[in-house]
């Protein structure tokens, strides 16, 4: 192009913007228009149902307090990774994920696959003063979940939204959430979906332990 | 008389303060979350306080309230300098100035409440997102008005960066944050999943892209000729680096993404371009220090001119560093690590704080109306600390980063990993300590740079200041639009 095609680019604010447009709208579509074709077309294991009550309000605790920013949920297919973590992590592990919590820094471990890892109440007593289980850890301490009760009207507007967005929520999942959440605090909520993460998202219901059912945060 | 036109000046100062304000606030919570990471007891058990509540305010406070500000205002000081007119739609832009602060007050408010999305750089809930958009399209209004204004014919190059830089900015804010509310303080994200981290990682990355790269571009396409006193090194040069960089950008998202459950082919589009966009990052890099040819000397006397300079430096540094992340066996290593903290950091220390420093104390005295910055050993002071700091905390973040890769990856001979997740840790703990004096340093430096403003802009407190009228051409036919009415 000779340097004129470019000086009326230059002197004409309108084709300049127009053309400033274009280029930056090239890379996003011809990355992200497949992407969402092929990642439209994942869908939830067999067997996986999304977050039940307890679960979801665990993640969006998680979620408020802002654990993604020192935790991945990541495994990647790299050997010292999964020696460490176990199974990489799946694109429909997540389908249920909103927003993704994969992360992007490790000041602490992967959590991905922590569920059952450790019991209840280690994690009850780690989320209060992780110091008191690893001393030369540095996470901070969360003690306010322990004393915040679950609002159930408001896990159940949740639901429906997520529902408008296509979860599969049934009536008969939103109308279980009071029972789900009654005398639960926010603390065994995320304790509950810490103890689902790689285990409750998995094409595998049988290893399920049927026991944390509707029971997760109990120690 | 009735030609008369004056520059809307008092727009560019209001975001001058904000701006200064904001880098001490948010350089302030990064100090902290720095501190709470080696002293993990700091939070004192308050919510608000603790690292994964602040550590969005940190960034927030920096990227979008101090940087953003500083780019609105030197965007319109620029538009009006370059085009010879006045700013267009004066109370628009004011509304702008008031809209911005509004959203960052907003957002620096709820997200240590713990009102986020959690997507990274876009936390903010729902209703302040959509303020977001309408702050930015005015923002938008009001450049693009300004330039149609122009009695300069030719569109200066600064100009081209600022325009890309609303465009996309606005395209990647609407798009990453299209939500359903499901009350006030709560929304979900339309995207699920794999596809969620495909947008919000074009987001993440191309808010790198084209607010902490096109925007401060334009910055340093004005300030550093003007400040070296030369012509720009090459005219056409820019020209073939700013269309190569802003298509290039695009497409380079997915490097934060390698080895994850996103598609290979897409890894590996985004690897490509982030090697090919090494090339247009030079260029830009180079053209800049190119112009100091032939005024070099002045680096001596000059504070303004070192900042520029060394943000040059660090631009061309941080570049390649983030081409060579984006390797797949590099980024094997450096993935999750703090190697990530120091590319980020090299960025935006050495070259977004120092490109927006160095400009802050170009145009400030010219839009306080004073000769020169209160203070030159104070410059001199500031530049010295920011320096020292910077490299102390990059130097350090780079240690840590290897040794929690190189940890994390090592095995014994029979196949075992050797270290535990805390031995990596506890390995690197004395690094967040000299990271946090690095931190300390860089804040004393914005302090200084407070204490030079508040003294340069004694005039200005005053209200001694007379606006600066714009120089009008020579009318050459059907090109110099209808000028405004007198204006105060």
């Amino acid at each position: 192009m000779a340097y004129k095609h470019f000086e009326a680019i230059e002197k004409h604010v309108g084709l300049l913007g127009i053309l400033i447009a274009i280029f930056v709208s090239i890379g996003g579509l011809a990355e992200i228009t497949p992407l969402f074709m092929e990642a439209h077309a994942v869908k939830a294991p067999p067997g996986v149902k999304p977050y039940d009550p307890l679960r979801l309000i665990g993640r969006d605790v998680y979620v408020r307090e802002g654990c993604y920013l020192c935790h991945s949920q990541m495994i990647r297919a790299l050997r010292f990774e999964t020696q460490r973590y176990g199974h990489f992590s799946t694109a429909e592990e997540s389908v249920y994920d909103r927003p993704f919590q994969w992360g992007s820094k490790r000041t602490g471990p992967d959590l991905a696959r922590v569920g059952g890892k450790y019991s209840d109440q280690w994690q009850r007593l780690h989320l209060m003063n992780p110091r008191q289980l690893v001393p030369q850890s540095n996470m901070p301490g969360y003690p306010w979940l322990a004393t915040k009760k679950l609002d159930a009207a408001d896990i159940e507007a949740r639901m429906r939204t997520l529902r408008r967005l296509g979860d599969p929520y049934s009536d008969a999942d939103i109308a279980s959430v009071p029972a789900a959440v009654a005398g639960k605090t926010e603390m065994d909520a995320l304790i509950a979906y810490l103890q689902g993460l790689g285990i409750r998202n998995e094409p595998t219901p049988a290893t399920l332990p049927t026991a944390t059912v509707g029971n997760g945060g109990a120690p | 008389m009735l030609n008369t036109e004056y520059y809307n000046d008092k727009v560019v100062r209001q975001f001058l303060l904000a701006s200064a304000v904001w880098g001490i606030i948010g350089m302030t919570i990064g100090l902290y979350a720095a501190a709470e990471l080696m002293w993990p007891g700091l939070n004192l058990d308050i919510p608000w306080l603790t690292f994964s509540r602040i550590r969005p305010d940190h960034t927030f406070g920096v990227i979008f309230a101090f940087g953003g500000s500083a780019l609105m205002g030197t965007c319109y000081y620029v538009v009006q300098r370059t085009g010879h007119a006045r700013l267009a739609l004066d109370r628009l832009a004011g509304f702008t100035f008031w809209g911005w602060q509004l959203i960052c007050v907003l957002a620096m408010v709820t997200m240590p409440l713990g009102i986020t999305q959690s997507k990274e750089y876009a936390e903010p809930e729902w209703f302040i997102d959509i303020l977001i958009a309408v702050v930015w399209v005015s923002f938008g209004v009001v450049f693009f008005a300004s330039l149609t204004r122009r009695r300069i014919k030719h569109i200066y190059v600064a100009n081209w960066y600022y325009g890309a830089f609303i465009i996309a900015v606005g395209l990647l804010h609407i798009v990453n944050n299209l939500a359903l509310p499901a009350s006030l303080w709560k929304s979900y994200p339309i995207y699920s999943g794999v596809v969620d981290a495909m947008v919000q990682w074009w987001y993440g990355h191309n808010a790198v892209a084209f607010f902490l790269t096109a925007g401060f571009l334009g910055m340093m396409y004005y300030f550093v000729p003007r400040q070296a006193q030369q012509p720009l090194w090459s005219y056409r040069f820019s020209i073939v680096n700013f269309w190569a960089l802003i298509s290039v950008y695009m497409w380079a998202g997915s490097h934060h993404l390698m080895y994850t459950a996103l598609p290979d082919w897409v890894q590996s589009v985004g690897m490509a371009f982030s090697l090919i966009l090494l090339m247009p990052s030079w260029g830009s890099a180079a053209n800049g220090l190119l112009t100091f040819n032939g005024s070099w000397h002045r680096l001596k006397n000059d504070p303004a001119a070192k900042f520029m300079v060394m943000a040059l430096v660090f631009y061309a540094a941080a570049t390649f560093e983030g081409s060579m992340m984006a390797i797949k066996t590099v980024n094997s290593l450096s993935h999750y690590t703090d190697w990530t903290i120091a590319h980020v950091h090299s960025g935006s220390l050495g070259w977004v704080a120092m490109i927006t420093i160095g400009s802050l104390y170009a145009m400030a005295p010219r839009a306080l109306g004073r000769p020169a910055m209160h203070s030159q050993r104070g410059m001199e002071l500031h530049f010295w600390l920011h320096m020292a700091g910077t490299l102390l905390y990059v130097g350090a973040m780079w240690t840590a980063g290897v040794t929690e890769g190189l940890m994390w990856r090592a095995t014994q001979p029979d196949g075992a990993l050797t270290y535990g997740f805390l031995d990596s840790l506890i390995a690197i703990k004395p690094m967040y300590l000299i990271r946090w004096i690095g931190g300390v340093l860089i804040l004393s430096g914005m302090w200084v740079m407070a204490w030079n403003l508040w003294h340069t802009a004694a005039d200005a407190r005053a209200r001694l200041i007379k606006p600066i009228a714009v120089p009008i051409p020579e009318p050459v036919p059907r090109q110099v639009p209808t000028p405004l009415p007198v204006a105060g």
